[in-house]
């Protein structure tokens, strides 16, 4: 695995000038998984936060080819040009080795390209699909998406009289791509470069579909100070908020395992998005939340156990 | 003349047969919603060997035209088939394929939109999407579509406008025919390399394909994607004339049948005007001047062309297989309308609405309409708008 400074020595490949907000995580995520993909890559993009702040006419950001056609189609869209590569290849038309890589957030993901995303790692293409998960539609104003946690605030599951924000929990969509037994399926965070860009680099090792889950810090939909994004990260690592772990053909691998699991309030208190939990009346809502992340936390460590 | 064996085929066999013969890098296509067997048989040529083509069998039409989307912004020359819900499903990227100016060729079977459900031909679908930029070639039978399909990849490629080539659900596409079918070398050649200019394969010009273009870009770049579409009319009579010379059947933009001495008319898209022709010698050996045009291409529309084959018909009928739910004329009427306007030209024009959902057209009610044209040409007065098979 390469380290830090072998990283900062190549080629920017998402370059600044975007239109990014201050503190964001997504580029963070866009930037780090092309240091470690290197140049050899083509980028597909849904729509998203990512895909707006990166290629506002006539500029990009983008220093590897990029597509983007839709929302709800990453998984389609990077199936038709690593189709394509293979055709080539087979025809002796090509001979390069090339990365093929989607990003989606997570309401790109989850939600409305689920179907497009279980498609594509069902057809075996060879692909990384990596969702930048900051856990609503943050792009066009913090609506509640299939990933956003119980209790959040979002302009479509808010906190009024009566509802105390979203009242589900997350879909588990990390375990969702484990169910498609694809040969590499990884959950990993915005503030540990070393996880995010060792997995990417052991993901493209590999042939056949990929797939990392990136935890996402936003600093405008979560609502905490921008220079904290990641801390924001280390915390929700530290609280098993968002565990870290890898899934290897079949076999699970926690990556980290916080010396002191932190209490879920830490990582509630930091956010505005959890503003109204700090009030005695909704700390039914908080023990909730910490005995879910207990259960997750625990059933992990056993699937660990029981496929090492 | 090039060279050509004569088969039995139906409308779908001979689709995926000139799919073979172009055989592209990628196909991307989803069977379902309804039943394209066009797609299956080429899975099969896929399966012995017969194509080069990478075949991705997606899990919805959306998918499969996405999946086109990435195939051909990479560089490849891509194909796609589809029909019905399976069209609508796919429109949203319908539109982007063609406003990123990609030259994919769509096999689409022309079949009804749900709901009621029902599987049965009319071109509601096609019509749904004529607004999306894509080339639109209307094919009166099995023959049509075959040569329609070699021709579109040419056309396409060189307009870099994305094109669909319909045949009529289960009248062509089910129906056996007799067809000629050219040697592989000779479709091989006719297509020729595609070469495209940017693409994302080539690192060498790394491109950023998509981007989000706000209100100081937008309007420009549709503005070329018209000005592409309004080029496409002349690449397409080119690639007719020269399909034509070599192979002896000529294509334009319209077809016009015993229209130079007509005093009444029909104008219909695909099959229908298959049997109007047979209506047409019926009429004419009883000594009634009729004529018919067909209009190969519904988009671009040939709005010159078609006014000036129209102008001294006394009375015309324009069948339209589908309805614009405005309640007023068809899409294709309305579009005839307006181009008769430009022209000055106020001819009697009755529009007709028929064979919604399947409903069968037969040489009787074409013979209908011709007579209910001779009679508004001697005066009496007919109904603008007509529903022509349906019980009410």
């Amino acid at each position: 695995m390469a380290n830090i400074k072998e990283l900062a020595k190549g080629e920017e490949l998402f370059t600044g000038g975007h239109r990014a907000c201050a503190g964001c995580g997504a580029v963070i995520v866009a930037r780090q998984v092309l240091m470690a993909a290197g140049p050899n890559t083509v980028v597909v993009s849904a729509t998203g936060c990512l895909e707006v702040i990166s290629t506002i006419f006539p500029y990009t950001a983008w220093n590897v080819p990029f597509l983007h056609s839709a929302f709800e189609n990453a998984g389609a869209t990077i199936s038709g040009v690593e189709a394509l590569y293979k055709s080539w290849m087979r025809q002796g038309k090509y001979n390069k080795k090339v990365n093929f890589i989607a990003f989606g957030g997570d309401g790109g993901t989850y939600d409305i390209g689920l179907q497009s995303l279980s498609g594509a790692v069902e057809r075996g293409h060879n692909i990384l699909y990596v969702c930048y998960n900051n856990e609503a539609y943050m792009n066009t104003g913090v609506q509640r998406s299939g990933a956003t946690p119980k209790g959040a605030d979002t302009t479509t599951a808010p906190v009024g009289k009566v509802k105390k924000g979203k009242e589900q929990y997350r879909k588990d969509l990390t375990e969702i791509l484990v169910a498609h037994r694809i040969p590499y399926v990884a959950q990993s965070v915005v503030g540990n470069w070393r996880d995010l860009t060792s997995k990417v680099e052991k993901a493209l090792s590999m042939e056949g579909p990929k797939f990392i889950n990136v935890f996402q810090p936003c600093r405008l939909g979560w609502a905490y100070e921008p220079e904290k994004t990641c801390e924001m990260g280390r915390l929700s690592s530290d609280t098993c908020i968002w565990p870290l772990y890898e899934v290897v053909d079949g076999q699970y691998k926690i990556t980290y395992k916080p010396k002191e699991k932190k209490p879920v309030t830490e990582w509630l208190k930091m956010q505005g998005r959890f503003r109204h939990l700090q009030k005695p009346e909704n700390k039914a809502i908080v023990d909730q939340i910490q005995d879910f992340t207990d259960k997750q936390w625990e059933l992990l460590l056993k699937k660990e156990s029981l496929t090492s | 003349m090039g060279k050509s064996n004569i088969v039995a085929r139906t409308g779908n066999e001979a689709m995926a047969e000139a799919m073979r013969q172009i055989n592209p890098d990628v196909v991307a296509a989803y069977p379902i919603t309804p039943a394209t067997e066009i797609v299956q048989i080429f899975a099969s040529y896929v399966a012995d060997g017969l194509v080069d083509t990478e075949f991705v069998p997606v899990e919805s039409e959306h998918s499969a035209m996405s999946a086109c989307i990435g195939s051909a912004a990479a560089g490849g020359r891509v194909m796609t088939g589809t029909s019905s819900q399976g069209l609508a499903l796919m429109a949203e990227m319908v539109f982007i394929a063609a406003g990123l100016r990609l030259p994919i060729v769509m096999a689409d079977v022309n079949r009804t939109i749900s709901s009621p459900i029902n599987i049965h031909c009319d071109h509601s679908d096609t019509m749904m999407i004529k607004d999306s930029g894509w080339i639109q070639i209307f094919s009166e039978n099995a023959q049509e579509g075959y040569d329609n399909m070699i021709q579109a990849v040419r056309i396409a490629e060189k307009a870099l406008v994305p094109v669909i080539v319909t045949t009529d659900g289960f009248i062509i596409s089910h129906g056996m025919e007799r067809i000629e079918i050219l040697d592989d070398a000779e479709v091989k050649n006719f297509v020729g390399t595609y070469k495209p200019e940017n693409y994302l394969l080539n690192f060498d010009r790394k491109i950023t394909v998509g981007a989000i273009d706000l209100t100081d870009y937008y309007f420009e770049h549709k503005r070329q994607q018209i000005e592409a579409m309004k080029d496409s009319k002349s690449i397409i009579s080119e690639v007719g004339a020269e399909f034509g010379k070599k192979y002896g059947r000529s294509y334009g933009l319209l077809d016009a049948y015993k229209l130079d001495d007509a005093d009444i008319a029909i104008v219909a898209l695909g099959s229908t005007a298959g049997t109007a022709k047979v209506c047409v010698d019926n009429m004419r050996s009883k000594g009634i001047k009729a004529g018919l045009l067909k209009p190969r291409v519904f988009r671009p529309f040939p709005k010159d062309e078609i006014a000036d084959v129209l102008k001294n018909i006394k009375a015309i009928a324009v069948m339209d297989r589908s309805d614009s739910m405005n309640a007023a004329e068809g899409p294709l009427c309305l579009e005839i309308k307006a181009a008769l306007y430009d022209k000055g030209v106020k001819n009697i024009l009755l529009n007709y609405v028929y064979g919604l959902g399947g409903r069968e057209i037969g040489l009787g009610d074409l013979e209908k309409v011709y007579n209910d044209l001779a009679e508004a040409v001697k005066g009496k007065a007919k109904d603008k708008i007509n529903y022509l098979g349906v019980r009410e």
